[in-house]
């Protein structure tokens, strides 16, 4: 890619060579209208406005790319007919109910329709029946479609779900004169609209996905609605405060959209979360779980004055990482005054293992980020199950997949069906838990330069492989030359007579053969499937850029140093770039600020969590706390960058801040931590109110600020430990969430209806004396646990997975650090 | 139109005349002077004379309020109304909040809600009377005739906040069935000979 100069309307501008003329033209201000086209996803090419004259020949700058000196026309006599003729026909039998539409004046085909100046129409179709479909958490009303297929576009470029596509309209067809009298393209595109709707790709009515709710946020006009906001708000009315999302490590950047309550209550409240659908992607606990703002009518004095003697008491502070970066240096202020012990397991095992990784990296900070894996065409995952884990992982390894035409492999002991259904460029290798260290000694060994390795590692790496002699069976044409006999009249005597003819034939035979061949014990150790060779060495063709996510499976496993230190050799030694996903919202954040502890005190003070003094945004301590819609501050995310967050919500109780003041700490506001956030850790002394948090025209994310990747001493030792290959035997549970939950925040939110209970695969349940709804009670040698049993289509396999999102479950008790354990389940 | 005179600031001195004042009185005795003067003049008992005559052959030249009320034109805009459609006598507002949009003081706020047949509804619809000024522009952007300004002016109130709820405004439906509803003439209201003003889509279906 190299930068070229093209002429927009006479503009010179700047671009890369290969660049779509969309693109190239929004980055620089110019305005082409365009419909279908999303960013980041391919052309979907249905609406065909966005025709342009390049070179003296009518393109669609959406799927045209930019050449070094070419000279482009936005509009053109033949191209305003053209876009005159769509927007007409965009507003064939459209209803006129703009009133009552939730699109309520967001509406493109309103904006286009104006822009263009239709003021009369020509063309005319006789409807078809299209009422409106209920399909859950969205509402479709075809009625009010007009076939972009932008949704259809980002369910399968972006989200990787395949659930909707188009299906037969049963309209007339158009009348034959149009194909005479219309511009071609308008003809063409109306021709292929008035033939399709949107529909479900399973062929019924019942939508069965990931619910992110992207498609409804794509939708140019009101046919596609979220069906928690129906009617309940016009747009205009709606205040929009930017913020981050406080679900999970993505920091995903969103807007709650406020308002008050009702008529009779001024207090605002979210009526839905949005994104710039363009630059970034929601799941659906970002986009629907936005109602888990801790309600506190006033100051509770007497609860503030008992938890200040607490926190005189206390030797310990535990914590989660639902907290924003100020929080945490509150936190570690306090410890470094008072002397408190700071607690917080999953941040201190992700913390270790960033310090241990970069022991061989020499870098503060993993290299790389989601931005990376969005633009690779060969990407793997480890030990992450990335649709609950990170959804944004999910959707950046699903559009590598589907618009670089890439590939990937996807190492995890719960198999996936939504990872299975990307496509057949990726492979899924479910190993067995503890087998980790086995997935990247194999990394290594399929892709890094062995005479560049370490010797010992190459020479650990070469004991796996042996030479064996198989038997293989060939096909094998030959040509063979038979003699026939045949019929021939003599052409001097005019008599039949036989003569015999050399004719000769290709017959295929089937040859056995001996034959050498490398036996890699490592693929057998990790589970691959049939035909892996053969499979990746065709996935791996014209591949060039790589990128790795690992995830907190390795934290927390019990050889997570070995492991560290193999991700770093693998960032070292081959071509992959590797993202380290932090296990929840701010572990990142949390993992550079504080000086974590193992061993906790006498007396605990939890934040978030349970302890014999308990601060609490869920409502449910002794002190409550403002939950994460209701504050301000920074939170850190997958990409290294700290993203500013503003309270949408008004909170009127006390906060961490005030308990830090009235413990001798200064600040007048939480956000007055901002500017002091660690520089020696990569933190920039930035004033909280200085952060942007938009993205630019072109793309570029103007968040917050990234994290510095330090340099870090290393000790040149770059040995790991040979692996054991013990493996868990018997009935397996992990400890993951379903789709849509991460935290008790998730399960707070009203529109997130996910049962708590023991996720079990449909396969699982149907091979075993199990049902949906039965009680079982889980033992493992930590503990036991009584459950009910909820059946998931999200998952495959025998691996059971506990939820964390529901704190009546106590799930993190069946298990030793390690996600996976061995346990017995038997029907109560 | 000609601005002329309006563009000619030069006030000319005939335009202006000088109005007689006398001196202001300064001692206590110039004072005490013209307050006689100005109590015992001759016009002071005109005028009672004039009330007099007036009471005493009972000429009324003012209404007698609340008796009796002036009739009000039909584009006034007084308390508003929420019309009815005369099909069905179902309500007309939509519930789009076109209005709420558009008020100047803010006074009007809707809750909309989608009710049991997938449609707009409008669960409550409020105006505060203490704050709207009767512009006119909620009745004149309802692109469905249905709040309008009726001839009720009589809202005065012991409270600065007075709240008009949606029940209050709506034509009675004993009302509408008599086909007693009127409709409105003011801002807002379909012009006469509106049918030839309006395009008409060529829809061959």
């Amino acid at each position: 890619m190299s930068k070229i100069t093209i002429n927009i309307d006479g503009k010179e501008i700047q671009t890369q060579e290969g660049e779509y003329l969309l693109n190239a033209a929004r980055a620089n201000d110019i305005f082409i209208p365009a419909i279908c086209y999303l960013t980041r996803c391919s052309p979907t090419l249905a609406c065909r406005i966005c025709l342009v004259e390049a070179d003296g020949k009518q393109v669609y700058a959406c799927n045209a790319k930019a050449k070094d000196g070419m000279s482009i026309t936005t509009s053109t006599e033949t191209i305003e007919a053209e876009r005159r003729a769509i927007m007409e026909v965009y507003d064939v039998n459209h209803p006129l109910q703009c009133g009552v539409c939730d699109q309520s004046g967001e509406c493109e085909l309103q904006n286009y329709t104006l822009e263009i100046g239709v003021d009369s129409q020509s063309y005319a179709v006789k409807d078809v029946d299209r009422s409106s479909h209920d399909w859950g958490h969205l509402h479709y009303d075809p009625g009010l479609c007009i076939v972009c297929e932008r949704c259809v576009t980002a369910c399968k470029d972006m989200i990787g779900d395949n659930s909707l596509k188009t299906i037969p309209r049963g309209a007339d067809a158009l009348n034959a004169e149009y194909k005479e009298s219309m511009p071609k393209d308008a003809y063409a595109m109306w021709n292929k609209l008035n033939k399709s709707v949107i529909g479900l790709t399973n062929g019924t009515d019942v939508l069965d996905c990931t619910s992110c709710g992207e498609c409804s946020a794509v939708c140019p006009v009101g046919a596609l609605v979220d069906t928690h906001f129906m009617y309940t708000s016009n747009a205009w009315e709606l205040n929009q405060v930017p913020a981050t999302c406080g679900h999970c490590s993505a920091g995903c950047q969103i807007s709650y959209d406020v308002k008050h309550t009702s008529v009779a209550n001024p207090e605002d409240k979210i009526y839905r979360v949005m994104n710039e659908w363009n630059y970034v992607s929601l799941c659906g606990a970002g986009r629907y779980g936005f109602d888990y703002e801790n309600k506190v009518a006033s100051r509770d004095e007497k609860a503030f004055e008992k938890a200040i003697e607490a926190f005189k008491k206390a030797d310990t502070i535990e914590f989660t990482s639902s907290i924003t970066n100020e929080e945490a240096l509150i936190l570690q202020r306090m410890k470094e005054k008072l002397g408190f012990k700071l607690i917080n397991q999953e941040a201190k095992a992700f913390q270790t293992f960033l310090k241990d990784y970069s022991e061989i990296s020499g870098t503060s900070l993993y290299g790389s980020d989601l931005k990376v894996v969005h633009n690779s065409n060969f990407v793997i995952s480890v030990g992450s199950a990335l649709k609950t884990d990170n959804p944004n992982a999910r959707y950046a390894l699903n559009n590598s997949m589907t618009v670089n035409k890439g590939a990937g492999l996807y190492f995890h002991p719960v198999s996936d069906p939504i990872i299975d259904g990307m496509g057949k460029s990726i492979m899924s290798v479910n190993h067995a838990p503890l087998q980790e260290e086995a997935v990247l000694y194999l990394i290594l060994d399929l892709f890094a330069d062995k005479s560049k390795l370490p010797e010992s590692l190459a020479e650990y790496l070469a004991s796996f492989h042996s030479m064996k002699t198989i038997t293989v069976t060939e096909t094998v044409k030959e040509k063979v030359i038979e003699i026939v006999k045949e019929m021939k009249v003599n052409e001097e005597t005019g008599e039949e007579e036989e003569v015999e003819v050399e004719k000769s034939k290709m017959v295929s035979k089937k040859v056995s053969k001996e034959v050498e061949v490398d036996d890699n014990r490592l693929l057998e150790l990790v589970n691959v499937p049939a035909k892996f060779d053969e499979t990746l060495a065709k996935n791996l063709k014209k591949k060039d850029t790589f990128a790795l996510m690992v995830g907190p499976d390795l934290y927390t496993h019990p050889n997570s140093k070995n492991l560290a230190r193999l991700v770093a050799l693998i960032e070292k030694y081959t071509a992959f770039e590797v993202t380290i996903i932090p296990p929840l919202t701010n572990s990142l954040g949390v993992a550079l600020i504080c000086d974590l502890d193992d061993e906790r005190g006498v007396y605990t003070i939890g934040y978030n969590t349970k302890a014999a003094f308990t601060l609490s945004a869920l409502g449910d301590g002794d002190l409550d706390m403002p939950a994460m819609n209701q504050q301000e501050g920074t939170l850190t995310s997958v990409n290294k960058r700290v993203n500013p967050t503003n309270a949408a919500l008004s909170y009127h109780g006390y906060e961490l801040n005030d308990i830090a003041n009235a413990l001798g700490l200064e600040a007048e506001n939480t956000i007055d931590y901002t500017v002091h956030l660690p520089v020696e850790a990569g933190f920039k002394a930035e004033e909280f109110d200085n952060l942007p948090n938009h993205y630019e025209n072109d793309g570029t994310e103007m968040r917050g600020y990234l994290l510095e990747n330090l340099k870090v001493q290393t000790s040149d030792d770059e040995s790991v430990e040979p692996f054991n290959e013990e493996k868990m035997e018997g009935t397996l549970i992990y400890l993951a969430n379903p789709v849509r939950q991460f935290t008790e925040f998730t399960h707070k939110a009203t529109n997130l209806d996910e049962l708590s209970g023991v996720y079990m695969s449909e396969e699982y349940l149907a091979k075993s004396d199990l049902n949906e709804g039965d009680s079982v009670r889980i033992k493992t040698e930590k503990g036991e646990l009584v459950v009910t049993i909820v059946s998931d289509n999200k998952i495959a396999g025998d691996i059971a997975c506990l939820p964390t999102f529901d704190s009546k479950i106590n799930s993190e008790a069946l298990f030793s650090s390690y996600r996976f354990a061995a346990a017995s389940i038997e029907k109560v | 139109m000609n601005n002329e005179q309006f563009n000619n600031r030069n006030v000319s001195e005939d335009g202006y005349f000088q109005v007689e004042i006398k001196d202001y009185p300064t001692t206590g005795w110039d004072k005490f002077k013209r307050v006689v003067q100005r109590t015992f003049r001759i016009e002071l008992f005109v005028g009672l004379w004039v009330v007099l005559r007036e009471m005493i052959v009972f000429n009324k030249h003012t209404i007698s309020y609340p008796e009796e009320k002036m009739p009000i034109g039909p584009r006034y805009r007084a308390v508003h109304e929420m019309k009815r459609l005369w099909e069905s006598d179902a309500e007309r507002c939509i519930g789009c909040g076109l209005c709420e949009k558009i008020c100047i003081s803010n006074c009007i706020r809707i809750d909309t809600k989608i009710d049991e047949n997938s449609r707009k509804e409008v669960s409550e619809y409020t105006i505060n009377l203490g704050r709207c000024i009767f512009c006119g522009y909620c009745a004149e952007v309802c692109p469905e005739l249905a709040i309008t300004h009726g001839g009720e002016y009589e809202n005065a109130s012991d409270q600065r906040e007075h709240f008009l709820l949606y029940e209050d405004m709506l034509t009675p439906i004993d009302k509408m069935k008599a086909g007693a509803q009127l409709e409105f003439e003011g801002f807002g209201a379909i012009t006469p000979h509106e049918d030839e003003r309006v395009k008409k889509t060529p829809l061959a279906y």
